[in-house]
């Protein structure tokens, strides 16, 4: 039965992508979206009933499907691991993919290839449940691909629009720098284990070097960083923001790109035996959150915030496992897809009220237009920005506190810096699109509508999620959500509590740096509006280059794109000039040689004969001249005749010369 | 006496699979006009048909070859009909009785001149590849060989396009210098191998080390050229983009895995000292051919040109596979072998099918093809997600065996080739993005029609497979197991073997010359 269940989580979202991949144009759109946000309803009731058995045995359980690969001493299993990790991940993926799934038939509704998206977006369900269910490496890179492609898909899926097309094309590549690292690491996984399954590789971690553990640490952390959009490989996540809003919020917010802090706590085990990757980790996930704040605070598309927002707090989650605070990150990873789904959700409510428009200083006043949107917003940016006590503010604080009581008092910085920032972007984001002067296009503004229940629906859920998220998790490190996830997740050194005072201290002062980032937005964009222009024009240089993004996708392109093309164009030259040179050069010389087969046959050979031809002819005259028929002549021959005749009897016999004796 | 690696089954099934097809192209010359298609179309199908039991009737726990026949055919030097087939072997040999029929289908419209020699020559040149993948006398393979490249020829020079002689004169330069030294390393074997022509027989001879040296380079021009390896590729490209699609879905499909499939029948057991020894140089070449394909691929603006030079980097995988020398690499060399069989091959297809639609072949010509042809643009973005090796289909498989023996063998050359995924992907999405996504093109686009029935049913057996290799890649491998096992047994065996030998004709000299310089010390205390 539980074997049931289990595999059924997969398969039924697997069973409506075949259904509406092969049958869709026979059948209703209606018939297309009901199996589309069903089959992940049924899956997330499974996922509910294989979460509440695991409550109740805490054990870790496998069931194996079937033989996928064997080859030579390698076999492997389509396989799924239960257990407390894997539960979390199935509950947020199944619910908040279910939400969003209800979302989009209002979202989506009317637009050409309608069955096409609950095709991509229910593959997308299957590949990201493989990825958190597979027992063994190999099953969660069919998982860690298959949403890949599915990004890639729904990101092209709007595919007449170069735009879009571009910005697939983008993703997938970027991710597959990243997947070439992941594939080393399951290759080096491989060869010291000699197996891929995650229980018995755990079991067996510690006969492994340091050097070898950080090693696979690191090449993970390459697929974790393409992945989870991180630097350097973050630069797809933004330009990804050209799928559907649906697709946006579901897959590159709460979901897959949350699959490279899956995989990090999944292989705990190896990372708390390589310090240095950790270390590399930590850094990679601060330097990201504050990174890339730091662009969202200029940015002026609501997406792009939001996506930049969505790399920051991904950086967060980097964070926390680099400093070994792997409950802490799964807590800020279901938290962030709470409170991401319910902003992005909300973000394409304003959209689909603005009748497409996406950027910001084409909006303001909105409040009074669209409450709802309003309020779910408001919900969703109090939730990040870490306000008490919605669920942002537990899980990162946890965060932050963890690195301050660890000691890790750079990085710490690092994320109070990213915090204020964070509260400071999603407050100018709220200012500028629903309060203060409407500055939209009067064309749109007869339009603006508030979106049916159909959407408005999941998203009042997600703002309640936003709001009572984080209550699993207190008190921080000791809430019941780290107990369950405690048999998963235990490190090393893990074990130590902070004294009451420090806690509240440390709280009080998260609470104290997003009112700060509030207060700062409110001034700037409510209160003095004219303030942000003066600020901006004050440091030309620095706005211009946030504005850019730091010229980094500039960068890329002359670093690595450029010369990659270029690469290819030299290949193309050496291939057609130098080794097609070579051949033809075999070409022409075999011609050349049958040229000058025939020119010797012609001058050389046939000249030789006839040269003997004429010699002999010619010689014939100068001897017919000897017979002259005058005495003296002949006499004249016979001496000469008679002389050469003695002289070769003498040499003969005396073995010298005439001229040789005469001078001896 | 090799009687007994041979066991000899009732019906001639390898005969029967082999000629029916040449018998078909008899037949073709007495039906009327209106029946050249189907006949052709019957006699592929038939001879599909006829090829399936043997996946079934194969028996996977046994070594040596099956279904084996043995006609003695000159008396002097001793030359048989002999043939037979392994896990080595079967899988190619269905991979191309399943392209034949899809090839006849394939050139339905497209061929409009000399239709009824056109598929006769399709068929002849079914009958040589299968000939070639049976044959197990060394005389009995070099005419296979040398018999499938004159229908090949004349698909390029008769059928081909406007640059056609000088492709057709490339390919011949290139295949004349592998087929003339392939015919001496033949001749070398035989005398050195003890008189035979039998392929077991001279498998198991043992050669010097220095003999196989020589040899080693033979085979290396030999199968090199057809793999093809850098740098012997560029008769490829040139080959593809003048043949007819029909021919170059056999090039690329089943004509490309001679080489490789040279390389493991021969090479390797044949010569596992020379292989050992050279085995750093093939994975360089190896690794080069992966790059230097890929980053041909990214340059080429011509369609054909991209897949062919996306099949010089596949192959690549393929040959970097093959001399990782372990199960892995080798079976995923096999694997990837089919893989590429049924993708690049498909992906040919993709491209006549729009060049039948809009006569160009560049991707500049072709773009937005997703709005006019939806089910066309389904199949392009399926076979390309095929061939960068996603897994799920068929040549994530392949690769990642391949990748996983190349890591057990050597870790840095495991990671070059890892970078030739990343740029497969690059390439391959790349070119869907130009082709099938983007603005539909004004006039030209909107009259494009979709696929059709006929080409329906080349796309859907193609795609099964695709998936159905993706996901339950084992009953494949299974085919593969007990020849692969083989065939790294014997390599070992015959190291050591020779080893042994070595040392004892090294102990043998030495006794030799101290009973030669005892005796010289003896002659000169006599004196």
């Amino acid at each position: 039965m539980f074997d049931l269940l289990v595999t059924l989580i997969p398969a039924l979202p697997l069973t409506a992508v075949l259904l509406n991949g092969l049958l869709g144009t026979r059948y209703s759109h209606e018939v297309a979206h009901r199996l589309g946000w069903g089959s992940v309803a049924v899956s997330f009731l499974c996922a509910i009933v294989v979460f509440a058995d695991t409550l109740k045995t805490g054990v870790a359980q496998e069931v194996t499907v079937y033989t996928w690969i064997f080859g030579g001493d390698l076999t492997i299993n389509l396989a799924f691991l239960i257990d407390p990790l894997t539960c979390i991940m199935l509950l947020v993926v199944t619910g908040v993919g279910f939400l969003i799934h209800l979302y989009s038939v209002g979202y989506m509704h009317g637009e050409r290839g309608f069955t096409r998206f609950f095709t991509y977006m229910n593959l997308f369900m299957v590949s990201m449940l493989l990825l958190v269910m597979g027992n063994n490496y190999l099953v969660l890179f069919i998982g860690w691909e298959g949403v890949g492609l599915c990004s890639y898909l729904l990101i092209g899926y709007y595919y007449d629009r170069v735009s879009a097309a571009k910005a697939a094309t983008k993703a997938f590549v970027v991710n597959r720098i990243g997947d070439a690292g992941f594939l080393l690491a399951i290759f080096l996984v491989f060869v010291n284990f000699n197996t891929l399954d995650y229980t018995q590789v755990f079991a067996q971690a510690g006969k492994l070097s340091t050097e070898t553990a950080t090693a696979i640490a690191i090449c993970l952390l390459i697929g974790a960083i393409g992945k989870s959009a991180q630097i350097p490989l973050y630069t797809w996540l933004p330009d990804a923001m050209e799928g559907p809003t649906p697709v946006s919020a579901l897959i590159h917010a709460a979901t897959m790109v949350t699959a490279g802090v899956y995989m990090i706590v999944r292989n705990h085990v190896l990372y708390d035996m390589a310090p240095v990757a950790m270390t590399t980790v930590a850094w990679v996930g601060g330097l990201t959150a504050l990174f890339a704040a730091t662009i969202g605070l200029v940015q002026n598309d609501i997406k792009r915030v939001l996506a930049y927002s969505t790399v920051s707090q991904l950086g967060y989650m980097f964070l926390a496992c680099g400093i070994g605070a792997y409950a802490a990150a799964i807590f800020h990873l279901m938290t962030h897809a709470f409170f991401k789904a319910l902003l992005f959700l909300s973000a394409g409510s304003v959209i689909h009220a603005l009748s497409g428009e996406q950027d910001i200083r084409k909006m303001g006043g909105l409040k009074a237009k669209i409450p709802w949107t309003h309020s779910l917003f408001l919900v969703g940016t109090l939730a990040i920005a870490g306000i008490f006590p919605l669920a942002g503010f537990w899980s990162k604080d946890e965060i932050m506190a963890h690195a301050f009581t660890h000691h890790y008092y750079a990085l710490y910085a690092i994320a109070v810096l990213g915090a204020f920032l964070t509260s400071f972007y999603m407050f100018r984001l709220t200012y500028l699109t629903f309060y203060g002067q409407s500055r939209v296009d009067h064309h749109v503004a007869e339009h603006i509508h508030e979106s049916p229940t159909v959407m408005i629906g999941p998203l009042v859920v997600l703002a309640v999620l936003s709001v009572i998220g984080g209550f699993p998790g207190v008190p921080p490190e000791e809430g019941w959500f780290h107990h369950f996830l405690r048999p998963a997740t235990t490190g090393v050194g893990e074990e130590h509590s902070a004294g009451l005072g420090l806690v509240v201290a440390l709280m009080s002062a998260a609470t104290v740096i997003a009112l700060m980032g509030w207060g700062l937005a409110h001034y700037l964009y409510s209160v003095r509006p004219e303030a942000a222009q003066r600020w901006a024009a004050g440091a030309p240089r620095a706005y211009q280059t946030l504005l850019n993004k730091y010229y980094v996708d500039e960068i890329y392109d002359l670093l690595v794109v450029k010369p990659t093309k270029r690469l290819g164009m030299l290949c193309d030259w050496f291939d057609r000039t130098v080794i097609d040179g070579m051949v033809l050069g075999v070409w022409r010389v075999t011609q050349s040689g049958s040229a000058f087969s025939t020119g010797f046959e012609k001058y050389v050979i046939y000249g030789l004969i006839n040269i003997m031809g004429y010699a002999n002819h010619l010689s014939a005259r100068s001897w017919r001249k000897l017979q002259s028929g005058m005495v003296h002549h002949y006499a004249a021959m016979i001496v000469a005749g008679l002389f050469i005749l003695v002289h070769l009897i003498l040499v003969w016999w005396t073995g010298s010369s005439v001229i040789g004796l005469a001078l001896r | 006496m090799s009687d007994t690696a041979l066991q000899t089954s009732g019906f001639p099934w390898l005969t029967a699979v082999v000629f029916l097809p040449l018998a078909g192209a008899v037949l073709l010359f007495f039906v009327k006009d209106a029946a050249v298609r189907w006949t052709a179309l019957a006699v592929a199908l038939a001879d599909l048909a006829l090829s399936f039991p043997l996946f079934f009737l194969y028996d996977r726990s046994a070594t040596g070859m099956q279904f084996t026949e043995r006609v003695a055919w000159i008396a002097s030097p001793p030359i048989n009909y002999a043939v037979g087939v392994d896990g080595i072997s079967l899988p190619l040999l269905l991979l191309t009785t399943l392209l034949t029929p899809l090839c006849v289908l394939v050139s339905w419209r497209a061929i409009e001149t000399r239709l009824r020699e056109f598929m006769a020559t399709i068929l002849v040149m079914a009958t040589a590849m299968l000939g070639v993948f049976v044959a197990l006398d060394f005389v009995l393979f070099y005419v296979f060989w040398e018999a499938m490249l004159i229908p090949m020829y004349l698909l390029i020079g008769v059928w081909g396009g406007p640059n056609r002689l000088y492709a057709a004169v490339k390919f011949f330069l290139y295949t004349l210098a592998g087929s003339v030294l392939l015919l001496i390393a033949i001749l070398v074997l035989f005398f050195q191998g003890g008189h035979t022509f039998d392929i077991l027989l001279l498998s198991k001879a043992g050669y010097s080390q220095t003999l196989q040296n020589w040899l080693f380079w033979a085979f290396f021009i030999a199968f090199a050229v057809k793999v093809p390896m850098f740098p012997f590729h560029t008769w490829l490209p040139d080959a593809h983009v003048e043949a007819p699609t029909a021919g170059s879905v056999f090039l690329a499909s089943v004509l490309l895995k001679m080489g490789a499939y040279g390389f493991l029948r021969f090479t390797l057991p044949m010569l596992p000292d020379a292989t050992a020894a050279f085995t750093p140089i093939m994975v360089g070449l190896s690794l080069i051919a992966i790059l230097y394909g890929a980053y041909m691929a990214l340059a080429q603006a011509d369609l054909k040109k991209l897949i062919a030079y996306s099949s010089v980097s596949h192959m690549g995988f393929v040959t970097l596979g093959i001399f990782a020398l372990n199960a892995q690499g080798i079976e995923g060399a096999l694997m990837q072998m089919i893989n590429h069989g049924i993708t690049t091959g498909a992906l040919f297809i993709c491209v006549g099918i729009i060049y039948e639609r809009t006569h160009s072949r560049m991707i500049a010509d072709n773009f937005g093809l997703a709005n006019p042809m939806p089910r066309y643009a389904t199949c392009l973005v399926i076979f390309a997600l095929s061939s960068l090796g996603l897994p799920g289909t068929n040549s994530f498989v392949g690769e990642f065996l391949i990748l996983i023996g190349t890591f057990l063998w050597n870790k840095a050359a495991a990671v070059v080739a890892s970078l030739g995924v990343i740029l497969a992907a690059a390439y391959l999405l790349w070119m869907v993005q130009r082709v099938a996504f983007g603005p539909t093109a004004g006039h030209s686009a909107l009259r494009l029609s979709d696929l059709n029935w006929r080409e329906m049913t080349i796309m859907v057996p193609l795609i099964v497979l695709v998936f159905w290799i993706g996901l339950f890649p084992n009953p494949l491998l299974k085919v593969m197991h007990t020849s692969v096992d083989h065939l790294i047994e014997q390599e070992d065996q015959e190291d050591r073997a020779l080893a042994r030998r070595d040392a004892r004709e090294m102990r043998e000299r030495r006794e030799a010359r101290d009973g030669h310089v005892a005796q010289v010390s003896l002659k000169a205390n006599n004196k």
